[in-house]
């Protein structure tokens, strides 16, 4: 189809012949109608769309997907994405990873991708478990969880992805979840806005392995007191009545909730989100229930350059100065001499 | 022996060939004058090698045994191949040079040596107990003592540089001297100075005033007896115009006609490790052929992004060394099974593991052959010279797009950095190169991603992008008829089968395997490959000039190997294979044709000495 095709492409035309064999009730089935929900409203080259994954469950899902798909090696989604981005970089790429993948083997180029700010989106299913390999503890899951490989209870510290994104210089970091088909819908559009490398962490359930691991952020029962729907420009508050608020402590460079209405606090007194406080962010993207709401939305926006934009203007510039190489005059160049 | 005709010239006796090293500490700036020394030797039309020698460490202390760094160059009148076995000329900068080299000079070679560096402090460093000037150490040889050091502090006195500065310019002084030696201009070299040091004026003309004090010092100066003037005439080179090419300038350039004739874009993904940076850095400064280098943050993402540009319709192409291709392995198994062009350039040193960096070897073949989980068949190629590597870069890309599969490029460490003449080819006379990419208005029925052509098996190459034609790929096995995901087991050994027939079709496509030298049916065939061509091609012409019936075949096709090569291999009696590791192509020589092949194995990270294959060849013709 070519794009002045006055035919709208929908949801279908997104969706491949390949039968989808998660297991039932994974959260990567509401992620994978929600991505082909979408990508109509984003665009109307099919053929310019690329998903791009490594390997785990999540990275299955370039295969259901009716463009271009990558499934690659585990844990190299980002690099190949990159090589990809650098040979066209008209293409429209998305790369699928866990948090298996994207933060324990391909934790390196994770880190690169993101501080390159190459101009794609990650979509990071974190499920806190490692599903395909059936059961393992992964790096977000939690101290004391008990699994095949940590049978009296993981000792591993867990990373947390949105600060790792963060620290490694990401210019787009936001969070949704699998099953929050309405806030993941937009989520996704604003990170395919984002020109640079757009780091979205999926909250995704994983029934068989990790069941309600983020139950405690998700259940849509105690959603509104235990989520923090954030807003550039917007004071920080949350909670059934939207009577509780994020402020920083007095004198400490720490968050405390408080209640609006209760010791004189008003609104005045709450932050206010800044996409573009990487420091905010940091404090954000580290909350997680009981103690804090979990913070969704856009942790932060900043954009740069592009990494691929910088290299293709490099080569164009360099065109113009000093003019497209000649070959012939390549291997001329420098001392030669003449054998008659 | 020769007069010049001209009075006030020296008489200058003629030599054939020459081959001088120049040793000094990593600081002394060996390498620059080896290879100035060779410019000038090559812009007088002499054939010519080099070896670049330098240490492991990038700042060893100076005055150090293992901070010595040695250049060595051989020309001559006739075609000459390799950078020659033992000089004539020795030059010594310091005691530490002198400890490390003296034993391979020729009995009766000339040394030159810089009496001003033999101090206390640097004997000891050197680990010497006494001054081997002081004793018979030099007997066996023809000595220049001089004193570097003072003549140069004389000669750049006016430019007022403090001592450590003007110390610099010792090895422009020993160049001019030795330019003088042997005749060759001095002017390539103060334009060079020139221009390197446009924006140093001081640097510049203290640089130029040395090396010319060093030519007149062989001028005016007395010279010992035994000490002559040499000249060694134009050797008999093929008519066209020439350049000196190192193996890695010459496979970068490659690899950008490459491009070139196929109208791909050339992305490359590389980490900067020894002896392959250098091809980094030389496709680093191509942008204007629209190159595009990517120093990825390891080496499998280098070749992982590769692949990524291979599938969007670029030429991915990947430089490493050993180390670099184990990392590469699982990506490599992936491109092989997605059928992708990808060009994955092996620039091999001493090993295993980190091994001998800045050493050569060629212990990386079986790697390359076997080294990948699962039955995952690998075209392979290797450059002969360093020239060789230009051409042998152009057939790796040409496989790579015409059969949609990895290829690795062997070369190594002594290609990589040693230079000779190249004879410049023109664009004009290289074919094009043809990538076949699928037709968006053209779209077959029955289109699916592994759609294959029936005579070269290569899949079809459908490049993201193209409308119609969008699929997925990846590293499970696919069906033969959908390019599914399929866990078939029928379907798993035809794919198999279909991905080993592939490689082996191409035997079909490549040169048959001839003689460099000698025939079929000779007693003893010498095999090689890589970059003993010379030491060996030399050697068995020696051989054959006092009548042995022995021929030299060099393999540049190790994966396939050329059609006709079990059979031509059949008609010796005898074959020895050379190597610079402990027996790899003799086992798979072994193996494939059940030939009794021998190993002639030297794995001292230094190449074949030419006298090293002549006494094998002595050895196994009896
Ligand atoms: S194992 Fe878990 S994450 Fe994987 S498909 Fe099944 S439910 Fe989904």
């Amino acid at each position: 189809m070519s794009p002045s095709d006055p035919i709208k492409l929908t949801r279908k035309d997104f969706a491949s012949d390949q039968d989808v064999r998660w297991c039932p009730g994974c959260g990567d089935y509401a992620i994978l109608a929600t991505v082909q929900r979408t990508l109509p409203e984003l665009t109307q080259e099919k053929e310019k769309t690329v998903f791009i994954s490594g390997i785990g469950c999540s990275s299955r899902f370039p295969y259901y997907m009716n463009t271009y798909g990558f499934h690659s090696i585990h844990g190299r989604a980002p690099t190949f994405a990159t090589g990809l981005k650098l040979a066209n970089p008209e293409l429209d790429i998305w790369v699928i990873s866990g948090d298996g993948d994207g933060f324990s083997i391909g934790g390196n180029h994770m880190l690169h991708v993101l501080r390159r700010n190459v101009n794609l989106q990650i979509l990071l299913f974190n499920n806190r478990i490692y599903g395909l390999t059936k059961g393992q503890y992964s790096p977000t899951s939690l101290v004391g969880l008990r699994t095949p490989s940590s049978p009296f209870g993981s000792v591993d510290r867990p990373v947390l992805p949105a600060s790792v994104a963060l620290g490694a210089g990401a210019r787009f970091v936001a969070r949704s979840v699998d099953t929050a088909a309405k806030h993941l819908g937009p989520m996704l559009k604003e990170a395919h806005a984002f020109r640079g490398t757009a780091f979205l962490e999926i909250m995704q359930n994983c029934p068989v392995f990790a069941d309600g691991t983020w139950l405690h952020a998700t259940d849509r029962a105690t959603a509104a007191e235990t989520q923090l729907m954030l807003e550039h420009g917007k004071p920080m508050i949350f909670g059934k009545e939207k009577n509780m608020g994020l402020r920083l402590r007095p004198k400490k460079l720490e968050l405390e909730i408080v209640k609006l209405g209760e010791n004189g606090v008003t609104e005045d007194d709450l932050l206010v989100h800044d996409e573009t406080n990487q420091a905010m962010a940091f404090l954000l993207a580290a909350m997680e229930p009981p103690t804090f709401p979990i913070a969704l939305g856009v942790l932060y926006r900043a954009p740069a350059p592009a990494y691929d934009d910088a290299v293709i203007s490099q080569i164009e510039a360099t065109i113009e100065k000093q003019g497209a190489g000649d070959m012939d005059t390549l291997l001329n160049s420098g001392h030669t001499w003449t054998v008659e | 022996m020769q007069t010049s005709t001209s009075p006030t010239a020296p008489v200058r006796e003629e030599l054939d060939a020459v081959v001088i090293r120049f040793a000094g500490d990593s600081g002394d700036g060996m390498q620059l004058t080896g290879s100035q020394f060779t410019h000038s030797t090559a812009l007088m039309g002499n054939d010519l090698a080099t070896f670049p020698d330098y240490p492991a460490e990038i700042r060893a202390p100076a005055g150090t045994t293992y901070g010595v760094s040695g250049f060595q160059v051989h020309f001559a009148s006739h075609d000459i191949m390799t950078p020659g076995d033992e000089p004539d000329v020795l030059v010594a900068m310091n005691p530490a040079a002198l400890k490390t080299n003296l034993a391979d000079l020729k009995r009766g070679g000339l040394i030159i040596v810089n009496t001003g560096a033999f101090t206390d402090g640097n004997l000891k460093k050197a680990g010497y107990t006494t001054n081997p000037l002081d004793d018979d150490t030099l007997a066996p040889y023809r000595e220049l003592r001089l004193d570097i050091s003072k003549h140069t502090l004389a000669a750049v006195e006016d430019f007022e540089l403090g001592t450590k500065e003007a110390l610099r310019s010792k090895n422009m002084w020993t160049l001019g001297l030795v330019l003088w030696l042997f005749g060759r201009d001095m002017q390539p070299t103060i334009e060079w100075l020139g221009q390197k040091f446009a924006k140093k004026p001081e640097i510049r003309d203290s640089n130029i005033a040395a090396l010319k004090a060093g030519n007149a010092y062989g001028e005016t100066a007395e010279m010992p007896s035994g000490i002559g003037v040499y000249q060694v005439p134009k050797a008999d080179l093929g008519a066209g115009t020439y350049r000196n090419i190192t193996g890695n300038e010459a496979l970068a350039w490659g690899l950008t006609a490459a491009s070139q004739l196929s109208d791909l874009r050339l992305v490359l993904g590389s980490y900067p490790i020894t002896p392959a940076s250098t091809v980094l850095h030389a496709l680093a400064k191509l942008k204007r052929f629209g190159v595009t280098t990517f120093q990825a943050e390891d080496e499998i993402a280098a070749c992982c992004a590769a692949i990524g540009a291979s599938w969007g319709g670029a030429i991915g192409v990947t430089t490493t060394s050993g180390p670099g291709v184990a990392l590469k392995t699982e990506a490599i198994g992936l491109a092989i099974i997605l059928e992708l062009p990808l060009i994955v350039v092996d620039i091999q040193r001493g090993g295993p593991s980190t091994g001998l960096p800045t050493k050569t070897e060629q212990s990386d073949l079986l790697q390359a052959m076997y080294g990948r989980n699962g039955d995952s068949p690998l075209a392979i190629v290797a450059a002969a010279t360093p020239g060789d590597c230009f051409f042998m870069a152009i057939e790796a890309v040409r496989l790579s797009l015409k059969y949609m599969t990895p290829v690795m490029l062997l070369t190594d460490g002594y290609l990589a950095n040693g230079a000779e003449p190249w004879r410049i080819p023109k664009m004009a006379d290289l074919p094009k190169l043809e990538a076949k990419f699928a037709d968006p208005d053209n779209i077959p029925e029955d289109y699916h991603p592994y759609l294959r052509n029936p005579e070269t098996l290569a899949r079809i190459w459908a490049k993201p992008g193209m409308p119609g034609l969008e699929h997925r790929i990846g590293g499970l096995e696919k069906h033969f008829d959908s390019g599914n995901i399929s866990y078939d087991p029928d379907n798993h050994h035809k794919m198999t089968k279909t991905r080993a027939a592939k490689i082996a079709g191409i035997a079909k496509d490549i040169p048959a395997q001839a003689c460099d030298s000698g025939e079929a049916g000779d007693t003893l065939a010498v095999v090689g490959w890589g970059s003993t061509y010379g030491s060996i091609a030399q050697a068995v012409r020696r051989a054959r000039s006092k009548g042995k019936k022995v021929a030299h075949i060099h393999i540049r096709h190790l994966s396939p190997f050329p059609a006709n090569l079990g059979e031509l291999l059949g008609s010796f009696d005898k074959v020895i294979v050379p190597e610079m590791n402990n027996g790899m192509l003799v086992k798979i020589l072994r193996s494939d044709f059940l030939i009794d092949a021998q190993g002639v194995n030297k794995i001292a990270g230094q190449p074949f000495k030419v006298a090293e294959i002549e006494a094998a060849i002595e050895q196994h013709l009896g």
